[in-house]
């Protein structure tokens, strides 16, 4: 098979640097496994599969709408209050499974990477794709939705995979952070759900943007789910939705920050990994 | 021929936290610990900065140079926390050295533990493929080996079965088939066939050496010595961290049980004498009709064994001495016991016992051979007994053996003795 290539591998201290983003791509069959892996387990494991993911953003919806728009009057920019909260709802859920995904799968995976060499960048990447099949399964409860209110979404909709990969960026490098910080510090899973709860509340999932006064918005903006936000409203409910563009360009930018600064932290403290975990 | 595997002078450092609470893995901790040292440096500004003086540096790997050639079965042995497994890990680019280099010329596949990345969840198919791939195969490789692997492990049945409902034997045995399907050019084996029934280890001892035969290099950790002995065509001995032996597989297992002490075919005491006011042992040793004059340690399995120990009487008496010796196998098996049957009352004097093992009656390993002279009257008594004092490795040079059935693969047992049958149609 492969004995007629010459295989010549160097291993010395700090080697693994200069060939990590070509072991990247050689172990990319290794990725589509663990990927495959994590959805097979996760509409395996639950019995309700994927009626799960539809229910949760729809039953946290309900709640909302009778909260927010009911009891608490909160402007909703002429939509209905349960397409503004689902529309907000989405990308959110799709961010925090995804970051809690990938904060915890290192240490999920430990038997893997104690065990066999492979670039450790792939385990959270995988382990986001599983939250990102989740999100194409509870946007269904958006289509009955649109129709029952005639809210329709125009040509803007085709921007919609812009938006849904800010949100994965600001996952995954959110995530490789915590990731890293799980395997040192093991108390660092205790505060993920606080994190993820408290993000809920300063992100618009259950409001508008426009109930914030222009001056901090774009203060508000540094919350990177804010502009992602933002975007899935205006791609999906058509012409009257302001986008906040101002908004969405700082969380562009914290995105790629925090990006780099996941990777970055992960590179750094990923040789120690299997010494640690 | 070029070396397959060549590491030089391979370090490898972990620094052991001695701190007072031993939890330090937790952020709390941490927080606790960098707020207290900021907290005495602004007391003492002029202290040095300095690494916390409990933790201690631990080189798990010392300076190891290791050439393998294409081939070598090498078996590497050590005490426990000898750095064995940091070496295979290191050499699998699991962790990383902290100095030194390694090249391997060749694709490396390791099974540090069957059934890494096995889901519970997951059908047995889900998971040949699932830990195919994880062990470093392609999608169509793993396709193409998928009915071998299924007819090695004997899982036919329960293919679609969560592997969560598995007997811990067919766990094993998939798990195991996968990896051992596996073909790459240089195979790292630590321990797995502590696993399985014995049926299913000699199925996976011949895989592996038809593994070698085709070529391939294997590196192997056991404490199973025998295993070690029939499976390695060189050993290492590793401890704190260093090669402290390399040889063949009796040489090294030997040093191994030895601490690298004395010749044990052979022992003479020239001061403190084992023994007591009646019999003081004078010496000892393995012989054969053909080395009759010294201690020989390696013996052909179709070689008689003579084990001969001198001792002297000290005193008449009306004690019946009994000189006798046990046998141990590398295993810590005692294979046998064997004493003086005839009863003799011994005069004040220099005496020299032979005891003949049979050819064609040991197996082929280390064995270890203790040496006392007891008495049974009037009260039970033993003289001395010096323990594990000699040793000797019978070899099995393989073929013209009437012991060993036509086939290769490593034969069982303390003994192996050659006995008489009788056969008739009835």
């Amino acid at each position: 098979m492969n004995s007629s290539e010459k295989i010549h591998v160097v291993i010395e201290a700090g080697r693994t640097e200069s060939t990590y983003w070509k072991d990247l791509w050689s172990y990319r069959e290794l990725f589509f496994f663990l990927t495959w892996r994590d959805v097979l387990v996760r509409y395996k494991q639950t019995v309700f599969g994927v009626l799960w993911a539809l229910l949760k953003p729809l039953l946290t919806m309900i709640v909302f709408v009778f909260i927010f728009g009911k009891l608490a009057k909160l402007p909703s920019d002429g939509l209905p209050y349960s397409i503004l909260v689902l529309t907000g709802m989405l990308p959110w859920l799709f961010f925090a499974t995804a970051f809690a995904e990938a904060g915890n799968s290192l240490v999920n995976n430990r038997n893997i990477i104690s065990k066999i060499y492979f670039p450790r960048l792939i385990v959270p990447i995988s382990s986001v794709m599983v939250s990102l099949l989740d999100l194409f399964i509870s946007s269904l409860i958006l289509i009955p939705l649109a129709i029952w209110f005639g809210v329709f979404p125009d040509a803007r909709i085709l921007l919609l995979p812009l938006f849904v990969l800010l949100a994965m960026g600001a996952a995954i490098g959110a995530g490789l952070l915590v990731a890293s910080l799980n395997v040192k510090y093991r108390d660092f899973g205790y505060v993920l759900p606080f994190v993820i709860q408290f993000g809920m509340y300063i992100s618009p999932v259950a409001y508008s943007t426009s109930i914030l006064p222009e001056k901090w918005r774009l203060i508000y903006a540094l919350n990177p789910m804010v502009g992602v936000i933002n975007g899935f409203r205006w791609c999906l409910t058509g012409q009257n939705t302001p986008l906040y563009i101002d908004t969405v360009l700082v969380s562009i930018c914290v995105v790629i920050v925090l990006l780099f600064s996941g990777i970055y932290y992960f590179r750094a403290s990923e040789k120690s990994f299997a010494d640690v975990i | 021929m070029t070396s397959i595997i060549s590491i030089e002078n391979l370090h490898k450092k972990y620094t052991l936290k001695h701190s007072k609470s031993n939890s330090s893995n937790s952020f709390r901790d941490e927080i606790t610990t960098q707020a207290k040292n900021l907290f005495n440096t602004l007391k003492n500004p002029n202290q040095r900065k300095s690494n916390s003086p409990s933790d201690e540096e631990f080189w798990a790997l010392n300076g190891i140079n290791l050439e393998v050639k294409q081939g070598e079965r090498l078996g590497i042995i050590g005490r426990n926390g000898a750095g064995k497994s940091t070496l295979l890990k290191v050499i699998s680019r699991i962790i990383e050295p902290s100095k030194g280099r390694i090249t391997l010329r060749g694709r490396v596949s390791s099974l540090l533990e069957v059934g890494t990345g096995f889901h519970p969840e997951l059908s047995g198919r889900e998971n040949i493929y699932l830990n195919g791939a994880i062990l470093g195969m392609s999608k169509q490789e793993i396709a193409s080996k998928f009915d071998e692997i299924v007819e090695f492990a004997e899982v036919e049945k329960f293919l679609d079965t969560p592997v969560k409902h598995y007997s811990s034997g067919m766990y094993v045995r998939l798990a195991f088939a996968v990896a051992s399907s596996l073909d790459p050019e240089i195979l790292i084996i630590d321990e797995v066939l502590a696993v399985g029934d014995a049926r299913f280890q000699k199925k996976c001892l011949g895989k592996m050496e038809d593994a070698s035969k085709s070529g391939r290099t294997i590196l192997f950790v056991s404490h199973s010595m025998g295993t070690i002995a029939s499976m390695c065509s060189r050993v290492v001995e590793i401890s704190n961290g260093r090669i402290i032996a390399d040889g063949s597989p009796s040489e090294t297992i030997l040093h191994y049980y030895t601490n690298g002490l004395a010749s044990p075919a052979a022992i003479t005491y020239n001061e403190r004498h084992p023994g007591d006011e009646y019999i003081r042992f004078l010496s000892g040793s393995i012989k054969t009709e053909k080395s009759s004059t010294e201690g020989v340690f390696e013996i052909d399995i179709s070689e008689k064994v003579i084990v001969e120990m001198t001792f002297e009487v000290l005193q008449d008496s009306e004690i019946d001495f009994v000189p006798n010796y046990n046998c141990y196998t590398a295993d810590g098996v005692c294979a046998f016991y064997c004493h003086d049957t005839t009863k003799r009352k011994l005069k004040k004097g220099i005496y020299v016992s032979r005891c003949f093992i049979p050819a064609n009656f040991l197996n082929a390993t280390t064995y270890f051979v203790g040496l006392a002279v007891s008495s049974y009257f009037p009260i039970v008594r033993v003289h001395f007994y010096d323990e594990s004092c000699l040793s000797f490795n019978v070899q099995d040079p393989l073929e013209g053996v009437s012991t060993r059935p036509d086939t290769g693969i490593p034969i069982p047992g303390a003994v192996r003795p050659y006995l008489n049958w009788d056969i008739r149609r009835v």
